[in-house]
């Protein structure tokens, strides 16, 4: 963490630099912010495993250029540790009506050793309303690795939401020390049903989880003893403000 | 609001010297407004605000056509303010939107507007600043006219529409920017898709879904805001606003659309209601059943209850998630029955300018004698929502086009023709193209494709008579709103055109209108819809080589070193 703040100064000056040239005329440029928790939540896998996962995303800029924030991270409640955590700032700008670029850093640090990655991003709106979100990423050790994120909302009412997602993660090559095989090695999917309590911004829910874990990657998992693929019960909120 | 020893004096005089010294005398009055952080009540919720004189809505402004009016504005808020008198011709450095027309009101400063009163009729004023329109900012104004007016009535009573929101516009703009469909809770559900499959089955259904998926854009994206409470002079439907008639009398109703997003299809079931001025100019007198004021517009109608019943004055939001109501009755107390709203209307494809775009830009003179027969193609299954007239400012097959509830005869822009132009008729010396341009996902609005912020200022001359083509690519209806100058909209009617100042333009249309450019100066120019004006549809509109020009020039110059 202490990494990632080191980072933000340099990338608030890259930012503020930028801004100006957006705007040429007249008035400023509205300046804009927001920070969506997407995933918060407590889930229980079959053998008994807890976690608690959330997946969160900040932003704040113009309609030209943003400096967004994402972090997720899996906690695992019994052992203690952190499976999964992760912090990325990123730069983004739209390239057409429905998507975006983005290019920044990410930090993961769970237990265990840590990596720094650049990353480039595309991001947007599918045609037929599906939410697109992936990365390309290249660690310190100069290994590449890519996810994909994508959901949809199907409305049973508009208050009553069933979104489905799903994501993949790929590494082009292995990095044992993380436990990362190359291939495709983790998939999960979700199916949550939420209720909008107060607007959009509180919205509890309820779903389950699928993660399934592939290859060296599942062989890593199973030599800890753990299970390659795991159904779990989900109940948790999203937020935004 | 106080009058001055001034105008109390004119008008003694007056009175005591008779009519001869009337040319020389100048009816001169000062009006006092403080700018005030309010509580406004809903009825519904009661939440804080912006409001003049300690109140929202604000003082109704009574003027005279002659008049020299003195306006003090007292700042009493922690932020910048500014008054734009909406609708007025005058100086442009009376016209209040900062930036544009002076620097704005500092918290704790007072302002002096003074400028004559050259015109009459119905009018409004409200907040140029941030989000204080929408979050109270805003008042009437009626200009007593100094010729008799042109039709006869016994009362008169101001009935301002608002749409005030329990969130503040900041707030608002802010959701709309992280999810445009934040407050839209009219979208098409599961269950509404296998209530279309047994109606329409499942192919065209689907396909219908896939249409609109494809683009990534909503059938029910109509009001782009809801959750508001209307209002009717600050009163909302159980607050019901009343006024007082004595049957048989003749009732003119000044409506105002002072909401920051919002459309009203007001009606008032048992009356007709005769439209006699539109956007404070008289037009030729046309009896309707039901109308539909944009925002920033304002109609007079006369109505005459003959029976010793209360009548309900009815505005249903034209996305039909909420409505106004206010009562007009014998006496203090009394209620009518409260119609249903009219069925939710859909966008269709022709309000995406798909189906018939080789209709975009056609004359709307000639449109009443349009071939018919090559609209085959069109999706009757959508056409609930029209009436058995085309109005020719929708597009043909349009989800939005009105219908009045009883049957009967609703207004269209068509309807309108000037009492007495204001201009001779001439022909334009040049056209301006204004595409109406956005992305509702991103909200992003703009002219042309450009955005306030990156947008080099539109040039007229001085002397010019303009023909602006407003072509709307989006799916929103944007009312727009030329300051300082009037825009005669092309219904056809050659001179008999009527003067407005705010021309709503519906999707997937083009509509036409003038300006005489008979005004110095910088205006704004924009959508008068709040999140789309400072989302970027908006243009800031520079007058040259006006016979004070050059003296404008070297002043702003002054300022600039």
């Amino acid at each position: 963490m202490t990494h990632m703040l080191k980072l933000l100064p340099a990338t608030l000056t890259a930012f503020t630099l930028l801004a100006p040239v957006t705007s040429l005329a007249e008035d400023p440029a509205n300046i804009y912010y927001g920070l969506q928790i997407e995933e918060f939540e407590y889930r229980y896998g079959e053998g008994g495993e807890e976690l608690f996962a959330y997946d969160a995303d900040a932003f704040i800029g113009t309609d030209e250029l943003k400096l967004r924030w994402e972090g997720d991270g899996e906690y695992d409640i019994n052992v203690k540790k952190f499976e999964s955590l992760s912090n990325q700032l990123a730069l983004q700008t739209p390239i057409s009506d429905f998507w975006d670029i983005k290019g920044g850093v990410r930090y993961t640090s769970p237990e265990g050793p840590d990596r720094w990655y650049g990353v480039i991003g595309l991001s947007g709106l599918a045609p037929q309303w599906i939410e697109v979100d992936s990365h390309l990423f290249l660690s310190e050790k100069g290994k590449l690795s890519a996810d994909l994120d994508m959901e949809y909302q199907i409305l049973l009412s508009n208050y009553l939401i069933l979104t489905p997602s799903a994501s993949v993660d790929v590494a082009f090559s292995s990095d044992r020390e993380i436990g990362v095989g190359s291939g495709v090695n983790s998939v999960e999917a979700g199916l949550r049903l939420s209720y909008d309590v107060w607007d959009r911004a509180f919205s509890p829910y309820v779903g389950v989880v699928y993660e399934r874990k592939f290859g060296q990657t599942a062989n890593f998992i199973e030599a800890e003893g753990e299970s390659a693929d795991i159904w779990y019960a989900v109940i948790g909120a999203k937020f935004m403000f | 609001m106080t009058k001055t020893l001034m105008r109390a004096l004119s008008l003694g005089l007056m009175t005591n010297m008779g009519a001869t010294l009337l040319p020389v005398l100048v009816y001169a009055g000062t009006y006092d407004l403080t700018v005030d952080k309010v509580l406004i009540d809903t009825g519904e919720f009661t939440k804080e605000g912006i409001g003049y004189n300690g109140k929202s809505p604000g003082p109704v402004l009574r003027f005279k056509e002659g008049e020299e009016v003195t306006i003090n504005v007292a700042n009493n808020l922690d932020e910048t303010t500014s008054i734009h008198w909406h609708g007025l011709i005058l100086p442009y450095q009376m016209d209040g939107v900062p930036k544009i027309s002076f620097p704005g009101i500092k918290p704790g400063e007072t302002f002096t507007y003074k400028f004559p009163i050259v015109q009459s009729g119905t009018h409004w004023f409200h907040s140029h600043s941030e989000f204080q329109e929408p979050d109270g900012a805003y008042g009437s104004i009626v200009i007593e006219p100094k010729k008799k007016e042109p039709f006869r009535f016994d009362r008169d009573y101001v009935v301002q529409f608002t749409d005030k929101h329990p969130h503040s516009g900041k707030r608002i703009m802010r959701n709309l920017k992280m999810a445009a469909d934040y407050y839209n809770r009219k979208q098409q559900t599961l269950s509404d898709f296998f209530s279309d499959v047994k109606k329409n089955g499942f192919g065209e259904t689907v396909t219908g879904r896939m249409d609109w998926g494809g683009m990534r854009m909503m059938a029910s994206d109509i009001e782009d805001v809801q959750g508001f409470t209307p209002l009717i002079n600050g009163m909302g439907p159980d607050q019901n606003w009343t006024g007082i008639f004595t049957p048989k009398e003749r009732v003119r109703l000044r409506f105002i659309n002072s909401s920051a997003m919002t459309y009203f299809d007001v009606r008032i079931p048992g009356l007709k209601m005769t439209v006699v001025a539109g956007d404070g100019n008289y037009v030729q007198p046309v009896t309707v059943d039901e109308l539909r004021i944009g925002v920033a517009e304002t109609y007079d109608v006369i109505v005459r209850p003959k029976e010793d019943k209360a009548y309900t004055i009815f505005g249903a939001s034209m996305g039909r998630t909420a409505y106004a109501r206010g009562t007009l009755a014998p006496r203090e107390g009394m209620v009518a029955a409260i119609p249903e709203m009219t069925e939710r209307p859909l966008l269709t494809m022709a309000d995406m300018g798909m189906d018939h775009g080789n209709m975009v830009g056609m004359d709307h003179s000639s449109m009443k004698k349009m071939d018919h027969s090559n609209m085959k193609g069109m999706d009757h299954s959508n056409m609930k929502g029209m009436g058995s007239e085309e109005d020719a400012f929708y597009a043909v097959g349009s989800g939005l086009a009105p219908a009045a509830a009883n049957g009967g005869k609703f207004l269209s822009y068509s309807d309108l023709k000037a009492q007495k132009p204001i201009y001779e008729h001439r022909k334009a010396t040049r056209e301006i193209e204004l595409r109406l341009t956005g992305n509702m996902e991103r909200y992003i609005w703009s002219i042309n494709g450009v955005k306030y912020e990156d947008a080099e200022p539109l040039k007229l001359q001085y002397g010019e008579r303009v023909r602006f083509k407003f072509v709307n690519e989006t799916m929103m209806t944007h009312p727009m709103h030329l300051h300082g100058m009037w825009s005669i909209l092309d219904v056809g009617a050659g001179k008999w055109n009527p003067a407005k100042h705010t021309i709503s333009v519906a999707p997937g249309t083009t509509v036409y209108s003038e300006t005489e450019v008979d005004a110095e100066g910088q205006w704004a120019f924009h959508c008068h819809l709040s999140y789309h004006a400072d989302a970027g549809m908006f243009r800031k509109v520079v007058v040259e080589g006006g016979p004070k020009s050059a003296s404008l020039n070297s002043s702003e110059e002054g300022v600039l070193q």
